[in-house]
């Protein structure tokens, strides 16, 4: 049934057609749409789940683990400061690998306040051992909560759905919600090797000595590393089912593209736009946009980049110190590779400045008078 | 009531034989932690209520209840002193430790 929806309901959708059984969540603007629509739908019967109301996100996240340790399927939404008070928590939802399913908005961190997106809360979490995945459309947000419980269920690995703030999640797009049939087709009951119970009393996550904690730290890379693939995997499962391809990447008219334009989150959708209208002046550009961040898609970019005679990377964050962040982590994918292109990085949007076609023909014209970057980061509206 | 199991310490050879989380390594059978205590508490059973707020109570699950009585483990009872302060009728003191 195709409905007329926001990026955040979107969110709640996916969370409902998983069967979700536990959401424990405290509102943040963008966020609060995601958890509102939960728990009526929890209150009129429509979701058989627990919803657990707690005072900070800090607890939203012990209530999910607890949850999730106990063998529920879970899951919470937040945003910005909402995300930065749980990062403790996040550790622990990897660490002691919990599958919960989480909706991040990107809200710029504060000072000064903002509720406007960048993407600094989420890439500030980057090391927690989530698997991240970044969208672009109300659309994409459904499918990929439905494929990250999926994915995350298989390999006992939290992930974090991520969404521009406004751009989406308060944007009505035209979204096709699946059957809830086809939906259990493709996501059985989560059901966990172990679990917290009575029938099977264990310790969970007590003092692990210097002789086992690297092991299991081991683990969870070697099981992360497991993530690309089975990502592909259970996209081509989805579109078998529903008719839509999830991938590690969205490539649009990059086959013999030689300017690339690399994206992600919504910014990936107005490139396209950019890339259209290069194409029509006679420019060969294309848009290589990341939906999975973490675990980072080395091998597909490496393949993607090098058939491409210039890179230009744009990022909604940044590394106060360093550059763009997917910035970076393009360069550290490239850095000993032969025959790679040159790689631009390119600052907008922070704080919920608009990122317009126009300013990707600007990093088009800036990159294409260069034969290499001559700065670290090009800055694309700032008033100096 | 659930039976305690028999955990011996273990050292696994290779992440391979390792559960995929720190579950049940027994680890505390070699972390005595009663050795931190520096105040012990003493139940006065001629005060106590058998209400099992104590047992419920301990962040450190070392209280037991045998034959209705509380029983404090002193091996691992950090001494924190929680129990005593949720106790109702104040039957556990907590009582320095001699060295």
């Amino acid at each position: 049934m195709k409905k007329v929806i926001m990026g955040n309901h979107a969110l709640s959708y996916g969370a409902m057609l998983a069967r979700s059984q536990v959401i424990a969540a405290y509102p943040i603007t963008p966020q609060t749409q995601v958890v509102e629509l939960l728990s009526e739908m929890c209150a009129d019967g429509t979701l058989d789940a627990k919803f657990i109301k707690v005072e900070s996100e800090h607890s939203a996240m012990a209530a999910c683990l607890g949850a999730s340790l106990a063998g529920a399927r879970t899951f919470t939404a937040t945003s910005a400061q909402g995300l930065a008070l749980m990062h403790e928590l996040l550790h622990w939802a990897s660490g002691g690998r919990l599958p919960v399913v989480m909706g991040n908005i990107n809200r710029a961190m504060a000072p000064g306040w903002s509720i406007w997106a960048d993407q600094n809360d989420s890439l500030s979490q980057r090391d927690t051992g989530w698997i991240q995945f970044y969208c672009a459309s109300n659309q994409e947000v459904l499918d990929t909560v439905l494929q990250a419980f999926k994915v995350s269920e298989k390999l006992l690995i939290p992930s974090m759905v991520v969404l521009d703030a406004f751009t989406l999640s308060h944007t009505y797009e035209v979204v096709d919600i699946p059957d809830q049939a086809l939906v259990d087709g493709f996501l059985p009951r989560f059901a966990p090797p172990y679990k917290l119970t009575p029938a099977d009393p264990h310790a969970f996550f007590g003092l692990t000595a210097p002789e086992h904690y690297f092991e299991l730290r081991y683990k969870l890379q070697k099981d992360m590393e497991k993530v690309p693939d089975l990502v592909e995997e259970t996209g081509r499962d989805y579109e078998r089912i529903f008719g839509r391809h999830l991938g590690l990447v969205d490539a649009y008219m990059c086959d013999d593209a030689e300017f690339l334009f690399l994206t992600s989150g919504a910014a990936g959708s107005t490139a396209r736009v950019a890339v259209d209208e290069l194409r029509a002046e006679g420019v060969k550009a294309g848009n290589f946009r990341i939906i999975l961040f973490r675990p980072f898609p080395f091998a597909l970019i490496r393949k993607a980049l090098k058939k491409a005679k210039k890179v230009a990377v744009l990022d909604r964050n940044l590394s106060y110190g360093h550059h763009g962040i997917f910035y970076q982590e393009v360069k550290s994918a490239l850095y000993g590779q032969d025959g790679m292109p040159p790689v631009f990085g390119y600052v907008a949007g922070l704080g919920g400045r608009d990122i317009t076609p126009g300013d990707f023909k600007e990093i088009y014209r800036s990159a294409s008078s260069k034969d290499r970057p001559d700065e670290e980061i090009g800055w694309i509206g700032v008033k100096r | 009531m659930i039976r305690k199991k028999d955990v011996k310490k273990i050292v696994f050879a290779s992440e391979k034989e390792m559960p995929v989380t720190a579950m049940s390594l027994g680890s505390m059978l070699y972390n005595k932690t009663g050795a931190w205590r520096n105040i012990r508490p003493e139940v006065d059973r001629s005060k106590c209520i058998q209400c099992g707020i104590c047992w419920k109570f301990c962040p450190d699950a070392s209280i037991d209840i045998v034959d209705n009585w509380p029983a404090v483990d002193y091996v691992y009872c950090k001494g924190c002193g929680i129990c005593a302060e949720e106790c109702p009728t104040k039957c556990i003191v907590m009582v320095e430790e001699e060295k």
